[in-house]
């Protein structure tokens, strides 16, 4: 019965576009010739949508209403409802990384990569290499500095990889969060051409994060010039990523508010950026030394004032470089203290008076 | 009536009782008990299992468990295609790799609160949300594994990454140096290899064929973290 209804040619508009475009349509005529009798079956895996009322609304708002029911047919406490967001291959996944490490100017990551089908398979995984890659490359240039040392001590700092995940993640998935509310709130006020779904926003951001992979295993060349190099060249992929992905969602509205958006997202991804890259070194404080001074330094370990000024030191011996072991007295209480990033700075300096034991060992160091 | 009730419910002894045998110890009034042997002369081995373990010892309990542990480390060793691992899975075998590997890489508490190394807690967290995550993606990709099956091949790969570790802390006894390193360096290598190719030849058939690349990346990032805390581990 199919093949007879092929070769009939019929006068309606769209059904005979629709016929041409997907021969494998069943077709029904019914007598009136003002409804379209289409009676087309999804695309191959879709429900069976042979209810009468769908053969009287429109054909587009057929097509979309197949296609969207297609897309999120089950509610939401079920597995199925999670897979839809698995549905790529290994190919698409691939495009869509080729696709945000080379920005071409016209074209539109979402609308070209990602429009029918957003997923969150490469925005975790992009994230967990990521938060890996900055712990490791932060571990390992951490102990090339201090190869020679003989006093070097190294230790894995395995915190740094709760608090890089924390801040990746949560800028993965807050500030798209925000971005979507923002965009939802000046379309109910001015009418955009282009909306984006929260999945689609996470997708780019999640892919626009790849960049940093390999910026962040580059990190590891000590060379102040070269990592600043890198870090440009990551923002600047990334941020133009981004900037043009969103830049026609906002191009209607306000000028300055559009240019307000944009200037904000590629503001919190270079904020992102230099945090991340940086903030390894930073909480280590030789490497941070060096970061500031540029010139390898063999001081090992800054001491904060001591804040028990009659009690004695507890470890007269050399310290140690990489992890600041100074106890400051008998109470126990560490020196080595986090403090705010401006009393950081402040501190960073010898209080030789109060620690006798160390007055000899300063002629062995350099003072910062 | 006592004797054919009682011989059924005690497998161990190995004589009947002979017929009639308490009937002088009874008194009876006016009945004569209906007596002889209910139960079928030879004793059939078949449901033998379904009632005998519970009442084995308990030797023969954990030497069974321990026997098919074995035989799965056998099967990680020399990885082939075969489905013992996922047929019988059990996990066992990962919880043993996983607690020996935790307790090597934890370090001493002399230290402690001025390390940044991982500790018990940590390495224990890694492993299995790790495992618990792998399977999850395998699963949302159209993977057709079951959850504990995943679980367990995910395990009991582990075990290469664990006799590297063995490996580099007896290596560590010796003196430090660029010599050291490069002897765990490669030993690192060639079982995080090893652990791969295991994990790889038994799940890669249960994913889809355009998926597969997108299944194995994430195990191969689990393999390389903890390879990767095996390699920086300094006592």
């Amino acid at each position: 019965m199919a093949a007879v209804d092929d070769l009939r040619f019929e006068e309606f508009g769209d059904a005979a576009a629709s016929l041409a475009a997907n021969p494998d349509t069943t077709t029904i005529s019914i007598e009136d010739p003002g409804d379209t009798p289409k009676h087309q079956p999804g695309p191959p895996g879709g429900s069976g949508r042979e209810e009468d009322d769908e053969l009287l609304g429109n054909d587009d708002s057929d097509k979309t209403e197949l296609l969207a029911g297609q897309k999120k047919s089950s509610p939401f406490w079920t597995f199925e409802y999670y897979q839809t967001f698995f549905d790529v291959d290994t190919y698409q996944v691939f495009d869509r990384i080729k696709g945000s490490l080379l920005p071409v100017p016209g074209k539109n990551f979402v609308r070209l990569y990602v429009r029918s089908n957003p997923d969150l398979y490469g925005p975790f995984w992009i994230c967990a290499t990521l938060v890996f890659a900055i712990a490791i490359s932060g571990n390992l240039s951490n102990f090339l500095i201090h190869l020679g040392e003989k006093t070097y001590h190294y230790v894995p700092e395995f915190r740094k990889v709760s608090i890089a995940a924390t801040v990746v993640y949560a800028y993965a998935w807050l500030v798209p969060l925000a971005l979507w509310g923002f965009l939802m709130w000046r379309n109910s006020k001015v009418m955009n051409i282009v909306s984006y779904s929260f999945l689609e926003i996470v997708c780019v951001y999640g892919y626009s994060l790849f960049i940093y992979i390999p910026t962040a295993i580059l990190w590891i060349i000590p060379q102040k010039a070269v990592r600043w190099i890198l870090v440009m060249i990551a923002l600047g992929v990334s941020g133009s990523v981004l900037a043009m992905t969103f830049w026609p969602a906002v191009r209607e509205d306000n000028r300055r508010i559009a240019l307000a958006t944009i200037v904000t997202i590629v503001l919190l991804h270079m904020l992102l950026s230099v945090g991340c890259l940086t903030g390894p070194e930073l909480t280590s404080m030789p490497t941070f030394l060096y970061f500031i001074h540029g010139m390898p330094t063999t001081v090992g370990c800054q001491a904060v004032p001591c804040p028990h000024p009659r009690s004695e030191p507890v470890n007269p011996g050399l310290p140690r470089s990489g992890t600041c072991e100074l106890n400051c007295c008998s109470t126990g209480q560490p020196m080595k203290q986090f403090l705010s990033l401006p009393t950081f700075l402040m501190h960073q300096r010898w209080t030789i008076s109060q620690h006798p034991q160390l007055l000899q060992t300063k002629q062995l160091q350099q003072p910062s | 009536m006592a004797e054919a009730a009682e011989s059924p419910g005690d497998p161990g002894t190995a004589s009947p009782r002979p017929l009639f045998a308490g009937l002088s110890d009874i008194s009876i009034s006016q009945d004569i008990p209906v007596e002889g042997e209910i139960t079928i002369p030879m004793r059939s081995r078949i449901r033998e299992f379904d009632s005998s373990t519970l009442n084995e010892s308990v030797q023969n309990t954990i030497m069974r468990d321990l026997k098919a542990v074995g035989k799965k480390f056998m099967h990680v060793l020399y990885p082939r295609k075969s489905n013992t691992l996922l047929r019988d899975w059990d996990l066992w075998g990962p919880l043993i790799l996983c607690v020996t590997l935790a307790l090597m890489l934890q370090r001493g508490s002399v230290d402690s609160e001025k390390d940044g190394g991982p500790q018990f807690a940590e390495v224990f967290v890694i492993v299995w949300f790790g495992a618990v995550t792998i399977t999850l993606n395998s699963k949302l990709l159209g993977g057709n594994i079951s959850f504990f099956q995943s679980l367990c091949v995910l395990g009991y790969c582990i075990l290469p990454l664990t006799v590297a570790m063995l490996v580099c802390r007896l290596v560590l006894l010796a003196e430090p140096g660029p010599i050291n390193f490069m002897v765990r360096f490669f030993v690192v290598i060639v079982m995080f290899a090893w652990s791969i190719i295991a994990s790889t030849a038994f799940l890669a058939d249960s994913q889809p064929p355009n998926r597969k690349a997108l299944a194995v990346y994430p195990v191969f990032l689990f393999y390389f973290v903890i390879s990767w805390m095996i390699l920086t581990f300094t006592p």
